[in-house]
């Protein structure tokens, strides 16, 4: 399968899979199966706006909005982000 | 030197399993059900563990549907903070108590699949009629949606049916799949020369998990643990000693690794007596292997010693006779020819080699 995101797709966490703060560590984790990924504050920025509703085209305008920063740019960040983890099967997507 | 938290953690509930699989990573001598620890014990133990900085609890055994109170430990793992995960053979998880678990916070199963077919799964396991029961489990949580992961311990009597096994991972709706050859600690030890797997086993299995990882990006994810003994170098045992994560025992002791027992001098601390964190960060038993100052010379100025720590310390000690020597399963090694030697044994000794059965504790 291909792991692209298109622009209307809108990605989700599946059941198993959340984010939740790191009390002892400090910052977010991801808590997957029997795996725990610390986020950096991009990621966290990234996963924060994943809820099954937005867009990847929408969440990709958001951040652009957000940090002001070049959308081309952010849409790659995001494209890698996002399918590193459908990857490994910790987000999927609604069309 | 300073430890930093454990993320994960792997609570032995019970020793008792309707299963007698020969590769059970339990130890020889195994804790009866008197000795075990009560409810309030393993929750509190769970609280401990979330404030030391664990993230993920396995809650494991022997097989932990034995425990009656399996819902009530879940629960309290669950409102801990921790993520739960269990592992079991799916033996006696009947629709109510998937019902019971799913309420109480169960957020992930891995299920260990012995065989693809009856015949030699349930040889495998010592249990008739096991692999029919295990199947229906396995469909009653795919109904349900229950995040899973099939465990497929793999050796010489069922890696040629790797491609059978990951079909059914998918056909399942598991998201991953843990290809998991036969590590030689406990009961497999017994039983070296029934389950080594070929040379040629070994290279095909990696090939075909290389194959199908590629071909299934997306839809299923590998964990694959290659066979013991046939590499140039040993695997990184969980990230180094006392450094990601602890296993508490059915009778309360805290172990750096399930295997941590064969080690004869150490001595560990029981739950019950004292702190989790006191255990992690000043006992000697955790300390005793911490880092890599204490490894030989070989391991020192070693460039993978930041990869694998000099290996398995209960590895070293069992065929070494030194458990801070460097992992004899690496070429360097001054005892590698002993693993040289074990295989080609266990090669001679293969055919028609039976299996010598784990015994359940009372
Ligand atoms: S390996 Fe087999 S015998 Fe050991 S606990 Fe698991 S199912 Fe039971
Ligand atoms: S010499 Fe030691 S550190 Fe180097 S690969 Fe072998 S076991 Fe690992």
């Amino acid at each position: 399968m291909t792991l692209a995101l298109a622009p209307g797709d809108r990605p989700y966490l599946p059941r198993g899979v959340r984010m939740r703060p790191d009390h002892v560590r400090g910052g977010q984790v991801l808590l997957a199966p029997e795996k725990a990924v610390a986020l950096d504050p991009i990621g966290e920025a990234i996963l924060s706006r994943v809820n099954g509703q937005a867009s990847f085209a929408e969440i990709v305008d958001d951040l652009a909005a957000t940090y002001s920063a070049p959308r081309a740019q952010i849409e790659g960040d995001v494209q890698t982000f996002l399918q590193g983890l459908r990857a490994r099967v910790f987000l999927m997507v609604r069309p | 030197m300073t430890a930093p938290p454990p993320i994960a953690m792997l609570a032995e509930l019970t020793h008792r399993c309707p299963l007698s699989c020969p590769y059970c990573s339990n130890p020889v001598e195994m804790v009866s059900r008197q000795a075990e620890l009560a409810t309030e014990v393993w929750a509190d133990a769970f609280r401990q563990a979330a404030e030391l900085g664990v993230l993920q609890l396995h809650l494991s055994g022997g097989e932990p549907a034995s425990r009656p109170d399996l819902p009530e430990l879940t629960r309290a793992a669950h409102e801990a903070g921790l993520y739960t995960n269990l592992i079991t053979s799916g033996i006696g998880l009947t629709p109510n108590r998937l019902d019971a678990l799913e309420a109480a916070g169960l957020d992930h199963i891995q299920l260990s699949l012995q065989g693809t077919r009856a015949d030699l799964a349930d040889r495998i396991g010592g249990y008739k009629g096991g692999f029919a029961r295990k199947m229906a489990v396995a469909q009653e949580i795919k109904a349900r949606g229950i995040p899973l992961t099939l465990n497929a311990v793999m050796h010489r009597h069922n890696l040629d049916d790797l491609d059978r096994t990951i079909e059914m991972a998918v056909e399942l709706g598991a998201r991953r799949l843990e290809v998991a050859c036969v590590q030689f600690h406990g009961w497999a030890t017994r039983n070296r020369a029934a389950l080594l797997p070929t040379r040629k086993q070994t290279e095909a299995t990696k090939r075909k998990v290389t194959e199908a990882e590629a071909r299934l990006r997306g839809t299923l994810a590998f964990d694959f643990v290659p066979p013991d003994y046939y590499s140039d170098f040993p695997k990184s045992c969980m990230g180094g000693w006392g450094s990601a994560g602890l296993n508490i025992a059915p009778d309360g002791k805290v172990l750096p690794c399930h295997a941590a027992e064969t080690i004869p001098h150490l001595r560990f601390d029981r739950i019950t007596e004292r702190s989790l964190r006191d255990i992690w960060y000043d006992s000697a038993a955790f300390n005793a292997y911490r880092g890599t100052d204490f490894l030989p010379e070989t391991c020192r100025s070693c460039e993978r010693v930041t990869v694998d720590f000099g290996g398995c310390r209960c590895q070293a000690l069992a065929i070494a006779g030194d458990a801070a020597a460097t992992d004899p399963v690496c070429r360097k090694s001054p005892d590698h020819h002993r693993v040289t030697t074990m295989l080609e044994d266990a090669m001679r000794d293969a055919e028609g080699a039976g299996f010598t059965y784990r015994v359940a504790p009372r």
